[in-house]
This record gives C-alpha cells, sequence and structure tokens, in this order.
C-alpha cells in the first residue's frame, strides 16, 4: 500500500463543555478512498472541520503531507492541498456556475480551462448552466458544483461531508459513480456519510464512529458484512 | 420655462449633494455588505479628510495635499478596522457596533482637541471652486463635476466588484465567511480593501463636499454621515446601484424643499415665505421611518437572508 497522506492522532474536539469527538485516530492512504460513517451527532463534521482548521481542536495532532498542520489557518490548510465538500453544499448563490467553480481555484494563478473543462466533462449539466446563478441550481447539482468548486483548486485530499443528503437515490448514484471517477486521478478521498450502503461500497476502508469515537473498522467489503453495521446502519 | 429656471439651481445643488451622499453611502453599504456592520465612524472619517486636508494644505501644495489626503484617510479606515473591529470578528454583532460607535466619538474628541472647535476654513481647490454659469443659473465647478465623478467612480467599481478576482473574492466574503475561506480566500484582506475602498471614496467626497461649504467642525460628518446612511438603507443597505439612487434621491429632495418657499411664492401659491427649508433635513428621516415602514429591505435591498 501506498504512502498514508493524512494521520489523525487522538484528535478531541468539543463545544464549551460538549465533547463532539472524544479521542478519534485514523489513516488515509494516498489514492484511497475513506469513509466515515455514523449516526447524526455522532462527530463526523467536527472531526473534518477540525482537520481543515474551521475549527480548533482541543487536543490531537493532524498530520497531512509528512506535516503537523493542527490548529493552522484554513486558508494555510487548503493551500497545502486540502479541500473540504461542506455539509450543505454551501454554494454562493450569487455567482454564477463559472463564478463558483473560478472562486474554488482562488489561490491558484496558472490557467484554468483544462480544469473547468474535466469538471464541465464530469457534470455536463454544470455547463448548461454555466451563466445561471448558483443558487437558481436544484440540489443535485448544486452537490455537483460543490464537488466541481472543490476539485478546482486541484487538491491532494478531497474531503466530502455528506454528499448525499437530501438528494434522490438517482442523483445519488451518479455522484458516487463520479467520486470513482476522481479516485481515478489520483485524488485521495475522504468522505462522512449517513448514507452507509452506497459509502461502504465506493470506499475501500471504512471507519464507524460512534459519539465520538472509532468503533469498528475495516475494509469496505468488511464492514458491509459486518451485523452490527447491518443493523445500525444498513437498515437490513 | 419660469419654473425650471427657479428649479434649476436648487436641482443643481440637489445633484451635487446626492453625489457627494453617494460617495459617502458606498462606503456605508459595502461594509454592510460584507460584515453586517454600520459603521457608525463612517461619517467621522469623512470629517477627518476634511480636517487632514486643512492642515496639509497649509505646507503643502494642493497636487501633494490631495493623493496625501486620500493615502492618509485610507490608511484611517484601514487602521480602524484593524484596531476596532478585527478584534471582535467572533463577537455578537452588538459589540461590534458599539466599538464603532466608540470610534465615532474618539475621532469626534479627537478633531475637537485639535481644533479647539474652531471652525476651520477649507482650502480653496482651483479650477473645482470656479463659478460657472448653466443655463442662467450660476453655480460653483464642484457642482457639475460631482456628479461626473460620482458616476465614473461608481462605474470603476461595480467592474471592480463584477468582472475582477478580488471582485470576486468579495461577492464571496459578503456571503459567506466559512465556506470563502475554503476557497482559500484570506477573509481579512477582503474586509481591509472593502475598507479601503470606502474610505477612499468618502475621501474624494469630503473634497466635493468642503469646497461647497463653510468650513470643518469635529461633529460636520455627523450629517452628511447620517444622511448617506439613509440613502443606503432607502436603496437597500448592501447595495451599491442602490445607495447611489438613493443619495441622489435625498440630495435632490432635501434641496427641493430648501427651494420650497421660492418656488412657491413666486407662483402665488402662498402670499409670505412660510420657513418650510427648516424641515429639509427632517426630510430625510421621514422617509427613513416611510422605508422602514412600507420596505424595510429598501428599494434593490437582498431579502431577508441573513448571513450564517
Ligand atoms: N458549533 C457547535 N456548537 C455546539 N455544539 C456543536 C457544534 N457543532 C456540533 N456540535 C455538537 O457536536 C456533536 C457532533 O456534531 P457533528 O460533528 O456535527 O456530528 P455529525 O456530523 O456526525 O452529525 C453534536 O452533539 C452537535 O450537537
Ligand atoms: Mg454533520
Amino acid at each position: 500500500m501506498s504512502g498514508v497522506i493524512l494521520s489523525i492522532k487522538d484528535l478531541q474536539v468539543s463545544y464549551g463543555g460538549i465533547e463532539a469527538v472524544k479521542g478519534v485516530s485514523f489513516d488515509v492512504h494516498e489514492g484511497e478512498i475513506v469513509t466515515l460513517i455514523g449516526a447524526n451527532g455522532a462527530g463526523k463534521s467536527s472531526t473534518l472541520r477540525s482537520i481543515v482548521g474551521l475549527v480548533r481542536p482541543r487536543a490531537g495532532q493532524i498530520v497531512f503531507d509528512g506535516e503537523d498542520i493542527t490548529g493552522q489557518d484554513t486558508t494555510n490548510i487548503v493551500k497545502k492541498g486540502i479541500t473540504l465538500v461542506p455539509e450543505g453544499r454551501r454554494i454562493f448563490p450569487d455567482l454564477t456556475v463559472l463564478e463558483n467553480l473560478k472562486v474554488g481555484a482562488y489561490m491558484r494563478r496558472d490557467r484554468l480551462d483544462e480544469d473547468i473543462e474535466w469538471v464541465y466533462s464530469l457534470f455536463p449539466r454544470l455547463r448548461e448552466r454555466s451563466w445561471q446563478a448558483g443558487g437558481t441550481l436544484s440540489g443535485g447539482e448544486q452537490q455537483m458544483l460543490a464537488v466541481g468548486r472543490a476539485l478546482m483548486s486541484r487538491p491532494k485530499l478531497l474531503m466530502m461531508d455528506e454528499p448525499s443528503l437530501g438528494l434522490a437515490p438517482i442523483i445519488v448514484r451518479d455522484i458516487f459513480s463520479i467520486i470513482n471517477e476522481i479516485r481515478k486521478r489520483g485524488v485521495t478521498i475522504l468522505l462522512i456519510e449517513q448514507n452507509a450502503n452506497m459509502a461502504l461500497q465506493t470506499a475501500d476502508t471504512g471507519y464507524v464512529l460512534e459519539t465520538g469515537r472509532i468503533t469498528i473498522s475495516g475494509t469496505g467489503a468488511e464492514l458491509l458484512s459486518n451485523e452490527a453495521v447491518q443493523a445500525a446502519y444498513l437498515g437490513t | 420655462m419660469e419654473l425650471f429656471d427657479k428649479l434649476l439651481p436648487y436641482l443643481l445643488s440637489g445633484i451635487s449633494v446626492g453625489g457627494q451622499y453617494a460617495l459617502i453611502a458606498v462606503g456605508y453599504t459595502m461594509v454592510y455588505g460584507i460584515l453586517r456592520l454600520i459603521n457608525f465612524a463612517h461619517g467621522d472619517v469623512f470629517m477627518v479628510a476634511g480636517l487632514m486636508m486643512v492642515y496639509v494644505s497649509t505646507w503643502a501644495p494642493l497636487y501633494v495635499a490631495i493623493p496625501l489626503v486620500i493615502l492618509l484617510t485610507v490608511l484611517l479606515g484601514f487602521v480602524i478596522e484593524r484596531v476596532a473591529y478585527k478584534p471582535l470578528r467572533r463577537a455578537p454583532r452588538m459589540s461590534v457596533m458599539i466599538s464603532a460607535i466608540g470610534v465615532s466619538y474618539l475621532l469626534q474628541n479627537l478633531a475637537l482637541y485639535v481644533t479647539g472647535g474652531l471652525n476651520k476654513n477649507y482650502p480653496t481647490i482651483p479650477w473645482i471652486s470656479d463659478t460657472v454659469s448653466v443655463f442662467g443659473a450660476t453655480t460653483k465647478m464642484v457642482t457639475l463635476v460631482t456628479p461626473v465623478l460620482t458616476f465614473l467612480l461608481v462605474v470603476l467599481l461595480v467592474q471592480l466588484i463584477n468582472h475582477t478576482k478580488i471582485g470576486m473574492a468579495m461577492r464571496a466574503v459578503a456571503r459567506d465567511f466559512e465556506t470563502s475561506s475554503l476557497m482559500g480566500i484570506k477573509i481579512n484582506n477582503v474586509i481591509s480593501i472593502t475598507f479601503i475602498i470606502g474610505s477612499f471614496l468618502a475621501a474624494i467626497g469630503s473634497m466635493l463636499f468642503f469646497t461647497n461649504y463653510p468650513g470643518v467642525t469635529p461633529t460636520v460628518g455627523a450629517m452628511p454621515g447620517l444622511k448617506a446612511f439613509v440613502a443606503a438603507v432607502f436603496g437597500g443597505i448592501g447595495s451599491i446601484p442602490g445607495a447611489v439612487i438613493g443619495a441622489f434621491i435625498i440630495g435632490i429632495c432635501e434641496n427641493i424643499i430648501k427651494g420650497l418657499d421660492t418656488l412657491l411664492t413666486t407662483f402665488g401659491v402662498i402670499q409670505q415665505p412660510l420657513g418650510l427649508s427648516t424641515f429639509a433635513d427632517a426630510f430625510t428621516f421621514v422617509l427613513l421611518i416611510v422605508i422602514l415602514v412600507f420596505k424595510p429591505t429598501g428599494l434593490f435591498g437582498e431579502k431577508a437572508t441573513d448571513k450564517v
């Protein structure tokens, strides 16, 4: 297996008195798709948000590409090659689709044509809506735009916070097939989901997060066949 | 035709004052758009710009004084933001507002200290102080220059916001700090640029305004500041075209009210002057109340989509 690109050691996050993440450790290898599944409130978003510096962890260490990035500014972390597709997509509603893509490449100074072309080929619906304001897109299109926008920074690690939330099953399937497509480009993916089924089918490695702790881990296939996972997250 | 002749001088000064309000109003509306803060100190920055011109022009020729005062005003706006607002980024909005009121009084007190409360005569800027005659009405060149310059600056600004990378960042930050920082945008730089633009326009506005005004006093920024603020609310706070249109409407209405007595007596509507010009300032605030009651979001205001 190739090298570790992201390593989380004993991560703890708390909000005032509430402990949201209580000592989480895991590694993400280069080129892998890793998923963190768990119920609402398990601490999934808090984990991703602390990796990208939107919340300051109370304790623990985050190492990316061999460098300790714990507690650094978001803009610095993003510059090193991590990007987050945030929960709820957070498209800029009054920027056009094309501007939303360009703003995703804000830190870059080189030409963007090829990348825009790539994103449009992944999501042809975005090309048709290039001049439309982001806020006028449907939920599924906004999710595509959020993923496209994240890709524009040419990330080494793409993190996604519940990309399937609130979307129709057909669109969810689309999004997951595109996640596979993105991985083929050598982008490492860390995905968190409540929709465990699709996530585990796509992922190489999975972790189950329960009330701020990792309780089960294994390959995607192992978790899919795990009885506890089936009972709690797969509804079978 | 007689109506036109009588109305013209008031219309001209209305358009001129409107342009000056517009240059101040843009600063209010941009800062509100990005920070959701009513920058109470903005009118005082305008006053300080006037005062700095008074002092700088005593030792420097105008071709040095004008750019220097613009630069110093921009610096003042930048420093105010860094010192008084930036440390409160995560604080409740009310705290920032109180900080803004504090800065406003601080600037007024400093001005009082420096001037001793005396009225300071503004230097005469050549050319724009020249007298010209327009369709028989005599006025200063500044009356004609103001609307043109205002229009140019606002068009430039709108181009900057809609068609440059930094403008795109400003629009993104105005919507969503957190997601903007995920894009690698340095929020604090974008906010600083907003204050720099606002102060730059206020400095230009002060040069135009004081050229036609008796002098600079520590509280002279309050009224134009307030009017510009009402203009921004009227146009829909956060909207630049809204603020500009609002400012022109207020400037023109206010000056027509100032001329109402003359107009009405000329046409025999009333026999003697009623002193209606007293209500010129009150008009602005009546307008504010009317907007807040009937269309709280103003002419071009966004719907109540509060920033998360
Ligand atoms: N900004 C916040 N302030 C206070 N509590 C929070 C905040 N964000 C999350 N929490 C709490 O932390 C816990 C974990 O939340 P989160 O990380 O969002 O979980 P998940 O993404 O798995 O649903 C929850 O109990 C949630 O209420
Ligand atoms: Mg979440």
